[in-house]
């Protein structure tokens, strides 16, 4: 069975929970203790049963009826197994988003019928963009609030399209529901027969969900190294890591990053079963045939396709910390289980949210925004550019005293 | 992919990032399934070397005896570090009020235990078996939760995750709590055990006990730890445990099935989750699970 990680994100009030609520509810996901709980919170609360308790975890998100943090739901059908990631509305809580994102390959962007596209809507939709999240499901939701009209949802499909015409491959599927009395959820409505798509739940089931990264070329980032420290693997050194990319195989050329250095696959390990081709996804342990310098945070990479090395690079950053982001201020990059120092050498542009143009030269990058940025680095990174390959053209910005997970970066 | 493959490599990635990234790690380990299937990760994650970080048990005196059996010989097998924290000696060393009532659950008190442990062996991260799907609160944990000096955890203030990204930068005095398998739920790991062929404690499978009835029609194991009455309606039954916590807390569940495959089967069919059918502590408040891990437990 496949595995779908998707996420939701909309507007407060959209609906996001309702909508989770209603996928578990219907595919009969929730159980009946977890259900009369929420009945009980429902008439606690003199309201009918309300769908959106079953992802609001935290007591004050229940009490103020919104989400402020991730919440991770997990159901099943026949066809396949599902993670789904809820996600904050509210404009503060944006940097759950980004995190939600990041680990998905599908979006479902909420817009309430009654209101059309909305700032929100556009962040949204950029940051899928940006996070190179392939496949958006477009839900416009509470349908049942505007009489079910075909009129109201083509327009709003028009204006989706002119929106995000700009963004490069960018496609979206359009489904019109209603979370809350469940038509286009789980089952086909009766009450929108001019609708000729698939109901939401149908259409993570078929979507494809392949990899949509293009690169074929393996990479192992080395984690941790493995050194027995027994008689019987006296000289045993073996290197551990989760490869990415493409597929490797015992005897294949590797190149050491950043050092260049090159050696052979000698050996291919799950714990101790012994493979002879490792492919994308899995965590391995690896031996290779020369006593080459080798640490936590270098690289091996396959040596039949081009790669960046520098010292300095190119990023897109969504800005995820009250701190700004000056020019000259220094930062530690993680990318993986890299540590580096890296220094802001210039903020090239920022991205107008609404009109997804950039303005020039800007002076500091708030929380919530999203800018291109230059850096210069304490040493060589190895990577590739975020379009080939998510793990290797990705890392994080970590401030050094407070430790916090401040930016997100994307490299170009 | 298969999705068993993928949640395991995703559990071994971060395990390795945990040896990687911290000095003194520790595998909490309760004896039961979930970390059971965590010490199967790790045994996979640093093969052929030793598991580099030694298992922790907070032991609150009202264990299964069949779960501290389990642990001795899991540790012995491995040849590996076994630290046990008593609970006991912390209630009598500091004066707290034990447990009361007909079934005294120590529960909140443990984790006195572990903020014990943490701060004497100074463990800069603890690698536990919660599951994001067990709780609600327990829904919005991150895989490397920051806690303070005081072990509390701060819903708002969580760290960003992402990718595969896990920023366990810590001041001194702080720690991280680590969720290897966040992201399984209670059925992907039962598939796994089957797959894998890990060994279990007993009572994970059906078998007859002497059980007392409570209210909601379910049952509560016989122990010494229980303030038997004569109104108890005590009979001999076939059932076993869907998770394995303290005997005055878990509730025991009628089942015939006495192998994987039928334990699985009934997993599919249960209408009832698994801490709502076993756990009498979280069926106290609905924000007991919160409450719970802002105080440092996990």
């Amino acid at each position: 069975m496949e595995l779908l990680k998707f996420f939701t994100a909309g507007s407060v009030d959209d609906g996001k929970s309702t909508l989770i609520g209603r996928l578990l509810y219907d595919s009969k996901a929730v159980s009946g203790d977890i259900l009369a709980a929420i009945e009980a919170s429902s008439k606690k609360r003199s309201t009918e049963l309300d769908l959106s308790l079953l992802t609001d975890g935290l007591r004050a998100e229940r009490e103020q009826g919104i989400t402020i943090d991730v919440a991770y739901k997990y159901f099943n059908t026949d066809q396949r197994k599902f993670i789904i990631a809820d996600t904050p509305g509210h404009e503060q809580y944006t940097r759950n988003m980004v995190t939600a994102a990041s680990n998905s390959s599908l979006a479902v962007i909420l817009i309430d019928a009654r209101k059309g596209i909305t700032d929100q809507s556009r962040r949204h939709s950029l940051i899928s963009h940006l996070l190179g999240v392939k496949q958006v499901v477009l839900a416009i939701n509470k349908m049942d609030l505007v009489d079910f009209s075909q009129n109201v949802f083509d327009q709003i499909v028009t204006d989706y399209e002119a929106l995000t015409t700009n963004l490069d491959g960018f496609s979206f599927t359009p489904i019109p529901v209603s979370a809350a009395l469940g038509d286009n959820v789980v089952n086909a409505s009766e009450n929108m027969n001019w609708y000729e798509g698939l109901p939401l739940l149908h259409f993570l089931e078929s979507v494809s969900v392949e990899e949509t990264t293009q690169h074929q070329a393996a990479r192992l980032q080395i984690q941790y190294v493995i050194r027995p420290k027994q008689a019987e693997y006296h000289d045993y050194r073996a290197y551990a890591g989760r490869l990415n990319g493409g597929a490797l195989s015992v005897g294949d050329e590797v190149v050491a990053l950043p050092s260049g250095l090159r050696a052979r696959v000698k050996s291919i390990a799950i714990g101790d079963r012994s493979i002879e081709q490792a492919s994308s996804g899995q965590s391995i342990t690896l031996e290779i045939d020369q006593a080459i310098d080798l640490s936590r945070g270098d690289y091996l990479f396959a040596v039949h396709e081009g790669f960046e090395l520098n010292k300095e690079l190119r990023a897109n950053l969504c800005w995820m910390d009250s701190r700004s982001l000056r020019v000259g201020s220094t930062w530690y990059l993680q990318q993986g289980s890299r540590k580096l120092k890296a220094k802001v050498a210039e903020i090239l542009s920022l991205t107008d949210i609404n009109r997804y143009e950039k303005i020039a030269a800007p002076q500091e990058v708030k929380l919530n925004e999203i800018a291109e940025v230059k850096f210069r680095l304490a040493d060589y990174l190895a990577y590739d550019a975020y379009a080939k390959n998510k793990n290797t053209g990705s890392a994080i910005l970590v401030d050094e005293s407070s430790n916090q997970t401040s930016g997100a970066l994307m490299f170009l | 992919m298969n999705y068993l493959d993928h949640l395991e490599a995703e559990a071994i990635e971060i395990l390795r990032e945990t040896a990687g990234q911290f000095e003194r790690p520790a595998l909490l380990f309760s004896g039961g399934k979930d970390s059971i299937t965590l010490v199967h990760l790790a045994k996979k994650a640093f093969f052929p070397a030793a598991i580099p970080f030694p298992l922790v048990h907070v032991d609150t005196g009202h264990n299964f005896p069949e779960a501290i059996n389990y642990r001795d010989q899991l540790a012995a097998t491995l040849n590996l570090e076994l630290i046990v924290g008593s609970v006991a000696e912390t209630i009598e060393k500091r004066g707290l009020q034990d447990a009361q009532g007909k079934f005294p659950s120590r529960n909140a008190l443990q984790t006195h235990t572990l903020l014990e442990l943490v701060e004497s062996h100074r463990f800069d991260a603890c690698i536990g078996g919660a599951r994001r799907d067990e709780e609600k609160a327990r829904a919005k944990e991150r895989i490397f939760s920051v806690r303070s000096e005081f072990g509390q955890w701060e819903p708002k203030l969580q760290r960003p995750e992402l990718w595969n990204i896990y920023n366990g930068a810590i001041h001194p005095g702080e720690n991280v709590r680590v969720f290897p398998i966040s992201n399984w739920t209670e059925l992907d790991v039962w598939n796994y055990i089957k797959r894998e062929h890990i060994a279990l404690p007993e009572v994970y499978f059906a078998h007859e006990r002497e059980v007392i009835e409570i209210e909601g029609g379910r049952w509560m194991p016989v122990s010494p730890w229980v303030k038997r009455e004569a109104s108890d309606k005590v009979s001999k039954q076939k059932v076993r445990f869907r998770t394995v916590g303290d005997m005055t807390c878990t509730a025991a569940v009628a089942s015939e099935a006495d192998d994987l495959d039928k334990i699985i089967e009934e997993i599919i069919h249960a209408k009832i989750s698994e801490r709502g059918a076993t756990r009498i502590d979280d069926t106290l408040s609905e924000a007991a699970m919160e409450d719970r891990k802002k105080n440092g437990y996990f």
